[in-house]
């Protein structure tokens, strides 16, 4: 069965992720926006920047990180000048790790719901009175709605399964950065193959429920989502 | 009465809009032309939804775009009703969240009697609870039309509402359209590309061309214009707006009175006074010098030449002026030319046939 170091572990992981995604979805929503509707030459480099971390091998960009992160990195000679600290192998290092390899996960998914939306909503909820601002909760969030469904579970469980970037910038501290899946392999490297099927069947039946519960309820919305 | 001041020119390259309008504050102006016309252009930079970089628009004393001071009122704060193309109904809300959308917005709440006479004008009151992907073109077309009149606004501004309807559809629309106009006691700016909406609904007549506006002013006026292409049209036509004079019922006629004069049209079946449109096609009209003494024609009225232009295919194009109403007559140039039609001459029109609008 599951020990406490299996349970911390755990616990550990839903933290990062839950914390990643709500700051994916703040820092992404306007992002997508942006995306979706410039014209701006910027648009393709901001795409390519985004979408990065899908194709490069998770140790290249937790390298970088570890580097710009540590004393001698810009990042963190900021945060040591703030009086935070340096980021690498701590908690909030993991965070922020998580965000910038899992945004892609977020930002696509709602860059196409608002791409899909289009210009016509908008001019009638102006044409009605409706604030740039109002339009926007009352408009076009709910219908993006598939859109904000598949964001969040696609960031919420790709953090989880994240292990290359941790091991880099967060490292194997127990209770502080060791998640599931750095303690899977922690497991296999101590030939523990019980703790480690316990854990990867966890991972496993949590990964398959919950994309199982988003393509059921994406299959009954109304209005077109981006994985149709 | 002018209440409308709209000035606006626009360069995206291969295609400019340039107008200066003066229109009425009152009944529904058309604005008439191709696709391409700049038509629709024109109405979304009253609309504030395209910004034309030079522009001034002066609605009911109140200016909503003035470049010269850097004025534009965004599309939100003009106190308008827009009706589109195609209905844009939000989709995720029923048809009454959809009404009450616009209405929740707006400070002084004198709408919702407002709406219960549009939604029984319109006969939707049944379709409240529907969501918009359930109903069909006309019935999302008049919800869209009421959405926009529910926020009591002070102008109406519609887009070809009836363009992505077929013809079946249309003609369930138009009479509400017809009913409207008559209700409604703000100034509507209608676009559209078809000659039987401009018969059945204008008051005024924009006609647009390449970006510009080549003619405006009150309908039969505007229609019968010699120097622009409609009145050559094979379907030219004038539309004068009458009422109801007088049943003979012996005859199964109705005469109907118009600013000037009166015409016998076959019986119609409505009250005295009550208001209708009378189109008479340019090519139903004939010129007689004299006044013909024995004739079937009915309505024979007399009238005088204000202009005379070459028409298609042998055609000349005869503009009249009968009491305050203008009509176009399309004769052979040969009997023009026999006749010695000249401008101001007194002359009298023969109308072979008339037909009833609404």
């Amino acid at each position: 069965m599951l020990n406490a170091a299996d349970i911390a572990t755990l616990w550990l992981t839903f933290k990062v992720a839950g914390i990643a995604t709500l700051l994916m979805l703040l820092f992404g929503t306007p992002l997508a926006w942006w995306l979706a509707r410039t014209t701006s030459r910027w648009k393709s480099i901001c795409n390519a920047l985004v979408s990065l971390p899908l194709v490069l091998p998770p140790t290249v960009l937790g390298f970088y990180l570890l580097v710009l992160m540590g004393p001698a990195g810009a990042i963190g000679k900021f945060t040591a000048w703030l009086g935070l600290g340096t980021l690498p192998f701590t908690f909030p290092g993991l965070v922020v790790a998580s965000v910038l390899y899992s945004l892609p996960f977020v930002v696509q998914p709602l860059q196409a719901s608002f791409t899909s939306i289009g210009e016509q909503p908008l001019e009638a909820a102006a044409t009605l009175r409706a604030g740039p601002l109002d339009t926007f909760f009352s408009v076009i969030v709910p219908l993006a709605k598939p859109g904000f469904l598949t964001a969040s579970i696609l960031g919420f469980t790709h953090t989880v399964g994240e292990f290359g970037v941790v091991l880099m910038v967060g490292g194997n501290i127990p209770d502080k950065t060791r998640v599931v899946s750095v303690q899977i392999y922690n497991h296999v490297e101590a030939l523990e193959y019980t703790e480690a099927h316990w854990l990867a069947g966890i991972l496993m039946l949590f990964s398959f429920s919950v994309l199982m519960v988003l393509y059921t309820v994406l299959k009954t919305q109304p209005v077109a989502h981006p994985l149709k | 009465m002018t209440t409308i001041q709209a000035r606006f020119q626009l360069d995206y390259g291969d295609f400019k809009l340039d107008v200066d309008l003066k229109l009425p504050g009152t009944g529904i102006t058309v604005l008439f032309g191709h696709s391409g016309s700049g038509k629709t252009t024109l109405l979304r930079c009253i609309a504030g939804l395209q910004r034309a970089p030079q522009g001034f628009l002066e609605i009911n004393g109140n200016t909503w775009q003035d470049s010269e001071r850097d004025l534009f009122l965004p599309t939100y704060k003009r106190p308008l009703g827009y009706v589109f193309q195609e209905a844009n109904l939000f989709p995720h809300l029923t048809v009454r969240d959809n009404l009450h959308y616009g209405l929740k917005r707006i400070k002084h709440n004198s709408g919702t009697v407002k709406l219960e006479q549009t939604l029984e004008l319109l006969g939707i009151g049944h379709l409240l609870e529907r969501m918009p992907g359930h109903l069909s073109g006309g019935e999302r077309q008049r919800v869209a039309i009421a959405r926009a009149l529910a926020l009591n606004p002070e102008v109406l501004l519609m887009d070809e509402p009836l363009a992505s309807l077929d013809f079946k559809r249309k003609q369930e629309i138009l009479p509400f359209l017809s009913r409207l106009h008559q209700q409604l006691d703000i100034p509507v700016l209608y676009v559209t590309h078809s000659q039987q909406e401009v018969a059945q609904l204008a008051d005024t007549l924009v006609i647009m061309e390449d970006g510009r506006a080549l003619a405006s002013g009150p309908l039969s006026e505007t229609q019968s214009r010699l120097d622009v292409p409609l009145a050559q049209d094979r379907e030219a036509a004038t539309v004068w707006q009458a009422t109801v004079a007088e049943h003979e019922a012996d005859y199964h006629l109705t005469r109907v009175a118009f600013a000037g004069g009166s015409l016998s049209l076959p019986a119609v079946d409505a009250e005295i006074g009550t208001p209708l449109r009378v189109q008479i096609y340019a090519r139903d009209v004939s010129i007689a010098l004299e006044a013909p003494t024995a004739t079937s024609i009915l309505n024979v009225l007399p009238a005088t030449i204000t202009g005379i232009a070459d028409g298609r295919d042998g055609q000349s194009v005869i503009r009249l002026q009968v009491g305050d109403q203008a009509l176009l007559a399309h004769i052979t140039r040969k009997s023009a030319l026999l006749l010695g039609l000249q401008i101001g001459m007194a002359v009298y029109a023969q109308i072979k046939g008339t037909s009833l609008l609404n």
